[in-house]
This record gives structure tokens, C-alpha cells and sequence, in this order.
């Protein structure tokens, strides 16, 4: 054997040749990280009528879920930068999660009943999500009025920028906020995706 | 600022330039288990796998430079097939004397190229495994194995003769 011979022998196996068992090694290490209290954040797909979402949570509760049109690397380089790098996919990690989008899609449940962390967002950002998070399934509110439970009641157009920004859209129901006028104003998922959910709700016909 | 203040700024900053944790593991895991079998043998590769993506993931967050994670992940894969060499001579198991495999292993083409490796003294097997199979530069595996640079190329040196002695 001469000496690039040797060499080309010692470089190893090449071109995936352990892709398939490093898969499966990852795949557990999820779970060796979860017992070690390492997981800041994790994240899955969860099916919807929309098409899949990307949920995301950290120990406190749902951080993030983007629509399917949403930049994937986008939103978890944000995860990594905004709350923790230590951001891993974890499908069984977001059981809980899934199980009340599925029956809210299907219509079985009115609520939630899920924690959310709000880290994403802060100031009057967070509290016009928070004014939001308490408008009950099936009813509207307009941007005027969670303007004002926000505590700044001349802020509607502030407050509609401020939906615009949700980082958890269908949990914290930015699609029940409408122009006090009954337009339906905006929506960051398109405004299809507003009608649908309201209509899901029974809010629109 | 940055590392002495607590607030969220200050955390924050620390992050800026590394990638989500899952995607530097999935950029670099088949390069480590590649790493792991050849340095450490295909029956613990996947303990020292999964020991060195913990520590990684453990130190990640406090990693103040992100352009040299391959770097870096195989210094922390080196020095777990180290320990893992370390604790195989402590219980003094006779794995690699005995050619308990006739076979080749899938992925291992050459077991007994890759016996004889193992079978390096720590400096030399650390030198050859991170230049060969980890593809580092020289000034990488200096940083690994704590040396010069011409430390690191004369124990590649060393370690590529005595293989030739021995395998062929």
C-alpha cells in the first residue's frame, strides 16, 4: 500500500455513509437532553387546516406558532437569538400542544387552557396580547377596545400593529379583534385565515 | 456589557451568530459519528455521541464565537473517545487485541486499519483522527490537543509511519 492509498483509507467512509445511524442518535438525544433539564426550547410541526405549524415552547409554555408561509429558519435563527440557541425539534415534546390545536380545529373545545410565554414580546406589545388572550371563543372585540384594556385607549392603531406582531396567533385570538367599524381590518396570516377562524368559532357566517 | 449583565440585552448578545441548537446538530452529527466510530470503536460511538452533544448543548449558550463549531464539537467528541479509552484500559478490556470481529462492520471497511489506530498512544490517534477523519486544519488540532502546530503535524507524522509498520 502506498502512502495515497493509505491516506485515502485513513480519510474513512465518506458521503453519508453514517447518515442514518447519526439520524437515530440525534433523535434520542432529545430525550437524554430532557432528563439533563436542558431543553430551552423546543419545537414541532403540528397539522391544521392551514397546513402544517411550527410550535415552539419553552418550560414556561407556547412561545411561538407560525403559519406554514413563515420562513422556517427564520422564526427558530429568532428563537435562538430572542429566548435560548438551545432550541431543539421535539415532536413528543409538543403532545400537549397538538392534542388541543387538533380539538380546537375539530370544533371539541372552546379553550385552550394552555400557558403561553409572552418572552417574545414586551411592553405594550405584551399587554395588548394579553387583553387579547382574554376575549372568549366565538366573540369580538375591536382594536379600540383592547386598546384601552391595554391601557392606552387612543392607541387602536398602535394596538393593530401590535396583532400584526403576534408571535402565537390562533391561541392568543388576534382573529376576534375588528375595526370598531365591523371591517374585519387585518390579518398577518391573510385575511382568509381571519374569516375561517371566525366562522370556525361561529363569530362570522 | 455583553456577559457581565444578566438583563435581557445583555443575554442576548451573547447568542448573536449561533445557529438553533438542532441545526448545528444536524450540520455536524454524521461528521461526529463518523468521528466516534473510528476513535472511539463502532460498539461505544453511540455513548460518546450522545456524551458529546450533552456537553455541547450543556456549554452552548455561553459560546461566545460561532464560526468555528465544527471545530469545536470535534475537540469535545476527541476528548470523549479519550475518556472512553481511558476507562476501556482502567477495566483493562482486551477489546482491541482480540479480532472479535471477522467480519467488517457496515461503515467499517478496514477493521484492521482501524484497530491499529486505535491502538496509537493518545497523541498520536488524536493527531491522525482529527486531521483524517475530522478534517481539521492544523491549527484546529493544535487547539484540540493542546500543542503547537508543529507539535500536531510531526504526531500525524509519527502516527502515519507506525501505521504503515503495522498495517501495511
Amino acid at each position: 500500500m502506498n502512502a495515497r492509498d493509505f491516506e485515502r483509507k485513513m480519510r474513512g467512509p465518506r458521503g453519508g455513509a453514517f447518515d442514518d445511524r447519526s439520524a437515530e442518535a440525534a433523535g434520542r438525544l432529545v430525550e437524554e437532553a430532557a432528563s439533563a433539564g436542558l431543553l430551552d426550547v423546543v419545537y414541532a410541526e403540528v397539522d391544521s387546516p392551514f397546513g402544517p405549524l411550527l410550535v415552539a415552547a419553552t418550560r414556561r409554555g407556547l412561545v411561538q406558532l407560525a403559519y406554514p408561509d413563515e420562513d422556517r429558519d427564520e422564526v427558530l435563527s429568532g428563537l435562538a437569538a430572542k429566548v435560548s440557541p438551545r432550541v431543539l425539534e421535539s415532536p413528543a415534546g409538543l403532545d400537549e400542544i397538538r392534542k388541543r390545536l387538533d380539538a380546537y380545529f375539530d370544533r371539541r373545545v372552546r379553550d385552550f387552557d394552555l400557558d403561553i410565554d409572552y418572552s417574545l414580546t414586551r411592553g405594550f406589545v405584551r399587554k395588548v396580547l394579553r387583553a387579547t388572550a382574554r376575549i372568549p371563543y366565538g366573540q369580538l372585540s375591536t382594536y379600540r377596545l383592547v386598546a384601552a384594556r391595554a391601557g392606552s385607549p387612543r392607541a387602536s392603531r398602535a394596538a393593530g400593529n401590535a396583532l400584526g406582531s403576534n408571535p402565537i396567533p390562533i391561541v392568543v385570538p388576534c382573529h376576534r379583534v375588528i375595526h370598531s367599524t365591523g371591517g374585519l381590518g387585518g390579518y398577518t396570516g391573510g385575511l382568509e385565515r381571519k374569516e375561517f377562524l371566525l366562522k370556525l368559532e361561529g363569530a362570522l357566517d | 456589557m455583553a456577559g457581565t449583565s444578566r438583563g435581557v440585552t445583555g443575554r442576548r448578545s451573547t447568542h448573536v451568530g449561533l445557529p438553533p441548537f438542532q441545526r448545528f446538530l444536524d450540520e455536524h452529527r454524521e461528521a461526529v459519528y463518523r468521528f466516534l466510530v473510528a476513535s472511539a470503536g463502532p460498539g461505544e460511538a453511540e455513548d460518546c455521541f450522545q456524551e458529546t452533544f450533552l456537553s455541547a448543548l450543556r456549554a452552548y449558550p455561553r459560546l461566545r464565537d460561532g464560526s468555528n463549531l465544527r471545530g469545536w464539537v470535534m475537540t469535545i467528541a476527541h476528548r470523549k473517545a479519550l475518556d472512553a479509552h481511558r476507562a476501556r484500559r482502567r477495566r483493562a478490556d482486551p477489546v482491541e487485541e482480540v479480532p472479535e470481529r471477522p467480519a467488517a462492520e457496515p461503515g467499517e471497511p478496514e477493521p484492521a486499519l482501524w484497530r491499529a489506530v486505535r491502538a496509537l498512544p493518545d497523541g498520536q490517534r488524536g493527531a491522525i483522527l482529527l486531521r483524517f477523519v475530522a478534517d481539521l486544519p492544523y491549527a484546529d488540532i493544535a487547539a484540540s490537543l493542546g500543542c503547537s502546530e508543529e507539535a500536531a503535524r510531526q504526531r500525524v507524522r509519527e502516527g502515519l509511519k507506525r501505521l504503515k509498520e503495522r498495517v501495511g
